[in-house]
């Protein structure tokens, strides 16, 4: 609960008069507040400044150090005051925190330090506030990646790596080139070849000087035997890479389709095609074409360089801006090319001669080239031509530092996306757990008060001492109030217990858990000691036709009283009572088995309408019941809680 | 003059025409400047003294400055308006629903019904329901029961009332919460407090059947201690 509603706990509790003259069934007694101190100011030193607050609000949170008796350990006699040793800084978030119930985290602050003073103080830096979470998750993030960095580096330093095998050191050493001088030499050796390779697709073409008696031809064709051996030589070079990277990768069929490797294939493929074709005469123009992939090897720079492939990524991420920008200038190209076609038709000789022929004036004349080798001749020609250009100013200039600040944008916007989704997750899943948390404390504390009461009657107040566990004073207020609610219904909470479910399903007929047959076996004594005397006051209660729900000590007797399987027909039968109850059955015997028996079979016509799968004790979980498809935050393997006080 | 007066008419005429001299977006500034201080004047609310408060209910001091503290923490601004007020009800019943309760509790505080309850409503409620005798506060439950304060619950105000509660067990109990259950428990609330079976009850039979039943007599007083 959170710090500033447990003070409306009180009206709460209030409030649940207005269940009372509605519900059918006695309402279970109030916790008693045995030592109800007044509320009094406390004060904490932390390195000589004093805070002063309320024990109250220190309670809040039983928890941690402060709202502990962890703080007794603190508590200077001669002062008469807390002192902690600390920083008073952030001592004040924390003492806020009390205050408020919600934990900020003070920007100028180191991350570490905060870390520790939380630590110190026992409170989980889960429960930052939203405002502040997420500065802090990423100052965290920052710093565990600086000491990973600083821990990479001195590992680097050592040097001996200890046993990986030499094909996981083959990868280390491609992925990264300055763990090893060979690495290094590799990836400098790779990247001449990359760039003579380049240097020698582009210079092939240049004319080169003229033989006597021929006409000049480009450098490719006349020195045609050095060409050829240096491509072959880098194509030499590329196949070994790539064998290598595809026998030290550690998933080669991720290796095969990762984009690298593509363009690595890709630039190699047509060598090799040259190589098989060069008899064919038919194909050669189609072999030409092929040189053209030979460009693809400069993206095998990609590998050296960071920067493109950050480009590479951003041109990915920004996919669909620009789509949208090439989608308008289309459209204006489209409308511009109309409108010149149909303006120049009527002059003669005009360049203009369909609609597609105009696309390129269009684009030539948008994008500010303007090339002259198509000019409009009639006066509207020049007036849309104008217009054209104009607008193409505005159409080409305009959406461009929009996408690329929409680069930056979106790719910021993405990374934080992404780690809100991940922390919303996170959130979700703590607040179901601290949901279905406090309903399973009640389950609990009330499996423990209810044999508490039970045990009451057998008069043993040892056990009861053990049992009680302990719950805070508001934790206690809070459970009796839902149970309050739970009489005024007459149903009971149900919460996933996996452990009790585990148990249980794994028993067979008429075997108990080790706690119910203790429960059961003393209050069995504990039955047989008591006098018949009981039986005339429980038929008289019997006979209140108000009452719905047997009390426990009723459920209890075996006598065969007549009233009581009357009792046990009202609709509203509530299990806590902790008696494994039917309500449809009519006749129960008095032997306990047979008794077990028939509630089983009750329960199970009981929940058969719901979505929930029970487990009960004797029968393991019926296949039929699924769980509820959405999952949360309902329980996925619901039991009911039992504990037989018979 | 008749010169200048047409000149400076045609200068208005001109000015109005360019719309950032349009006159009518003056008042909308001293409009947003009366909301704000409207605005303003309902955020901070202040309670009477805290004299006039412990002759009014009947609560001690100390326990007025305690239920203070704590009203005023949850809600700053010194009223509690509905959707307020649902959350922090909300916080108490995490696996169902406790809003429409929520509702007719809020309508029970609010006695002048202007929307917000505010620390006098609160604590006179409470006093009430805690210190009061054992007639005021099942005057107070009737209260809350009488969704329209006529002075009479219905049938369908009662099934409302009971559906809320039920609505607040939320959809894992067991057994499993059947639809009529509300129904059901309605027609036994009926059967024992409506005497002249007209199909309402009124105050009288109300108080009268209430006073008969022991269980509900003892529950009455279960919360005496809770402050």
């Amino acid at each position: 609960m959170a710090a500033g509603v447990a003070a409306w706990l009180p009206f709460a509790r209030a409030a649940a008069i207005g269940w009372m003259p509605v519900a059918n069934c006695p309402m279970p007694l109030a916790p008693a507040e045995k030592n109800k101190r007044q509320d009094e100011l406390i004060i904490l030193n932390v390195s000589g400044r004093r805070f002063q607050t309320w024990r109250t609000t220190l309670e809040r949170y039983p928890d941690t150090l402060l709202g502990s008796t962890e703080k007794e350990f603190f508590f200077n006699e001669d002062t008469k005051e807390y002192f902690f040793d600390r920083d008073p800084e952030v001592f004040r978030c924390i003492l806020n925190f009390y205050r408020t119930g919600k934990l900020h985290y003070p920007r100028y602050e180191c991350i570490s330090a905060y870390d520790e003073e939380l630590a110190f103080y026992g409170i989980l830096p889960e429960i930052i506030g939203d405002c502040c979470y997420e500065e802090y998750k990423d100052r965290k993030r920052e710093n565990a990646e600086r000491l990973m960095d600083d821990n990479d580096s001195e590992n680097n330093q050592e040097g001996s790596m200890p046993s990986l095998s030499f094909r996981q050191t083959m990868w280390r050493a491609f992925e990264n080139p300055h763990t090893s001088t060979l690495a290094l030499v590799f990836y400098y050796v790779t990247g001449f070849f990359i760039a003579v390779s380049v240097i020698t697709n582009v210079v092939e073409t240049v004319p080169c000087g003229n033989v006597p008696g021929s006409k000049e031809l480009p450098c490719g064709e006349r020195y045609a035997v050095a060409f050829f051996c240096l491509d072959t030589a880098c194509v030499m070079i590329f196949t070994v890479e790539y064998l290598l990277r595809l026998f030290a990768a550690p998933s080669r069929y991720r290796f095969i389709r990762s984009v690298m490797s593509i363009i690595d294939v890709v630039a190699i493929m047509p060598y090799y095609i040259g190589l098989v074709m060069t008899n064919n005469e038919d194909v050669s123009g189609a072999f030409v074409t092929l040189r053209v992939f030979r460009v693809f090897r400069i993206f095998k720079f990609s590998r050296h360089s960071q920067g493109l492939r950050i480009l590479g990524y951003t041109l990915k991420s920004c996919a669909s801006e620009l789509g949208f920008l090439l989608f308008s200038l289309t459209m204006a190209i489209i409308i511009f090319a109309t409108v010149m076609f149909y303006a120049e038709k009527g002059s003669s000789a005009s360049k203009f001669t369909s609609i597609p022929a105009s696309f390129w004036y269009t684009i030539v004349t948008m994008t500010t080239l303007g090339y002259g080798d198509m000019v409009p001749k009639t006066i509207a020609g020049k007036i849309f031509g104008s217009i054209c250009s104009l607008s193409g100013v505005l159409v080409i200039a305009l959406p461009v530092p929009v996408i690329v600040s929409n680069f930056s944008r979106i790719y910021h916007q993405n990374q934080r996306a992404d780690k809100r989704r991940a922390q919303k997750k996170a959130r979700l899943a703590r607040i179901r757990v601290a949901k279905t948390g406090s309903s399973n404390a009640y389950l609990h504390s009330k499996r423990n008060g209810l044999l508490n009461e039970a045990l009451e009657l057998t008069g043993s107040t040892e056990e009861e001492q053990h049992m009680t566990k302990g719950t805070s004073l508001i934790e206690s207020q809070h459970h009796h109030l839902l149970h309050c609610l739970e009489k005024t219904t007459g149903l009971s909470y149900l919460v996933d217990d996996p452990l009790l479910s585990v148990r249980t399903s794994t028993i067979k007929n008429h075997e108990f858990i080790d706690e119910q047959l203790f429960e059961q076996n003393c209050m069995e004594s504990s039955m047989q000691n008591y006098p018949s005397s009981r039986s005339p006051s429980l038929s008289s209660q019997a006979g209140l036709g108000t009452s719905c729900c047997s009390r426990r000590h009723k459920k209890s007797s075996h006598l065969p009283n007549s009233s009581v399987p009357a009792t046990r027909l009202r609709s509203m039968q509530e299990l806590s009572t902790i008696h494994i109850q039917c309500s449809e059955q009519p006749s129960l015997s008095a032997s306990r088995s047979s008794l077990n028996m028939k509630a089983d079979e009750g329960l199970r016509a009981n929940c058969k309408g719901s979505q929930i799968t029970t487990a009960i004790i004797s029968i393991p979980t019926p296949p039929a019941l699924s769980p509820e498809p959405e999952g949360s935050p309902g329980p996925a393997l619901p039991s009911i809680v039992k504990v037989s006080a018979l | 003059n008749p010169p200048v007066q047409t000149k400076k008419a045609l200068k208005q005429r001109f000015l109005k025409l360019l719309p950032c001299c349009r006159p009518k977006s003056i008042p909308s500034l001293s409009e947003n400047s009366v909301e704000d201080e409207f605005e303003l004047s309902t955020v901070c609310h202040r309670p009477e003294g805290l004299d006039q408060l412990q002759e009014q209910t009947k609560f001690t001091r100390k326990e007025l400055q305690v239920l203070y503290r704590g009203f005023k923490n949850e809600c700053p601004s010194g009223i509690v308006n509905e959707e307020n007020f649902k959350q922090i009800y909300s916080q108490f019943f995490p696996q169902g629903d406790s809003s429409t309760y929520a509702t007719f509790l809020f309508n029970a505080f609010d006695t002048d019904h202007d929307g917000s309850v505010s620390f006098e409503d609160f604590v006179s409620g409470l006093s009430t329901i805690l210190r009061g005798t054992i007639d005021d506060r099942l005057n107070w439950a009737f209260n809350l029961y009488d969704l329209n304060k006529d002075g009479c619950i219905t049938r369908e105000e009662m099934l409302d009332i009971m559906k809320s509660i039920y609505d607040m067990m939320g959809k894992y109990t067991y057994p499993a919460m059947r639809e009529d259950a509300p129904r059901e428990h309605v027609e036994n609330f009926f059967q024992k407090m409506d005497r002249n079976k007209d199909g309402v009850v009124t105050i009288e039979e109300f108080l009268e059947s209430c006073q008969k039943d022991e269980n509900i007599m003892r529950s009455m007083q279960l919360f005496d201690s809770v402050i």
